[in-house]
């Protein structure tokens, strides 16, 4: 199968690989031929994400990327990637009047800093290869705001922003780099307990096509950006939220 | 610890000092929101460093079902 929208020669790293949206990337990019390398911090859930992977050249590394020294080792280890998709988050809901600065700095630290400087790192150690793709997974709620969410909120505006910085640093040597801005999608963020069943049916109701998303919907669209159909494409934020923004 | 718990609720939810009680179904005060729910497990982290999820939370309805969690939940 050697079409534009084939992967089968490419290497792409995944972050935040090992559950949620990332799990679901690093199955369906490999399900498309890639060669995927996964990351998270849980290992044992990398290797339970990895038994899941159709038969490749996959691999997997237990790092937190919050640690410089540990982006530092990744990368050394890492092959040159044709692409990359930055997936490390969480979510923690707090009024403003009560945000604590160690909160602030570690959601910034996972979701902001460690993807800045993981790709600092590739780009000193020529890690991306010419045409490679970046692919950020921010979220609808940098632009769509509900209260309770502003670190979650303001760190994924910044994500923004820094993807089109860099789209536009990169262009010259034809790296392109974009951002996929889900709607709410159901993992394990969810069942945590953090938002009662009620709380979700009540917000499901802004939902035009009548459900949340699953991971497989946005892992699709990271394939079509993986792929060299959308060599073309630089600086993007795409939404993908079952309509969710049109009301 | 009550003593806290109330004037942080009447703080929260902009009530006269003295006017919250025990047996008051919190969710039933004027000032009421969603903007208020969060605040108050924001709070009760914050102050009493005890974590509630939403999904506990919900199954409790006066103030002092609430102290109850904390103080059960502190001990």
């Amino acid at each position: 199968m050697n079409s534009l929208f084939s992967l089968h020669t490419k290497t792409i790293l995944v972050t935040g690989a090992s559950s949620g949206i990332g799990r679901s990337i690093s199955e369906m990019l490999a399900q498309q031929g890639a060669t995927v390398i996964m990351t998270a911090r849980n290992e044992a859930r990398l290797e339970a994400t990895m038994q899941s992977l159709p038969k490749g050249n996959h691999h997997y590394f237990s790092a937190d990327l919050t640690s410089d020294e540990a982006i530092k080792e990744l990368v050394t280890e890492l092959p040159a990637l044709d692409g990359i998709v930055l997936n490390a988050g969480m979510v923690k809901t707090v009024p403003v009047q009560y945000i604590k600065r160690d909160d602030l700095d570690y959601m910034f630290d996972l979701m902001l800093h460690s993807s800045i400087l993981l790709l600092q790192q590739l780009l000193k150690a020529k890690k991306l290869k010419p045409e490679a793709s970046v692919c950020f997974i921010s979220s609808v709620a940098s632009q769509k705001i509900t209260i309770g969410n502003a670190i979650y909120s303001a760190a994924k505006g910044a994500l923004n922003s820094f993807a089109k910085s860099l789209a536009l640093e990169l262009a010259p040597k034809k790296i392109r780099v974009n951002a996929i801005l889900p709607g709410m999608v159901q993992t394990g963020i969810l069942e945590s307990g953090a938002v009662s069943e009620e709380q979700l049916q009540a917000h499901l109701k802004n939902y035009p096509l009548g459900r949340f998303g699953q991971p497989e919907d946005i892992a699709g669209l990271t394939v079509y950006l993986m792929a060299d159909v959308s060599q073309w494409m630089t600086g993007s934020l795409l939404t993908i939220d079952g309509g969710y923004t049109l009301k | 610890m009550e003593k806290e718990l109330f004037e942080q609720l009447e703080d929260i939810l902009e009530l006269d000092p003295g006017t919250v009680a025990l047996t008051d179904a919190f969710r039933d005060y004027d000032n009421w929101d969603s903007m208020a729910n969060l605040s108050v497990i924001a709070m009760l982290d914050d102050s009493f460093g005890v974590h509630i999820a939403s999904q506990d939370f919900k199954n409790l309805v006066t103030v002092g079902d609430l102290a109850e969690e904390v103080k059960k939940r502190m001990a």
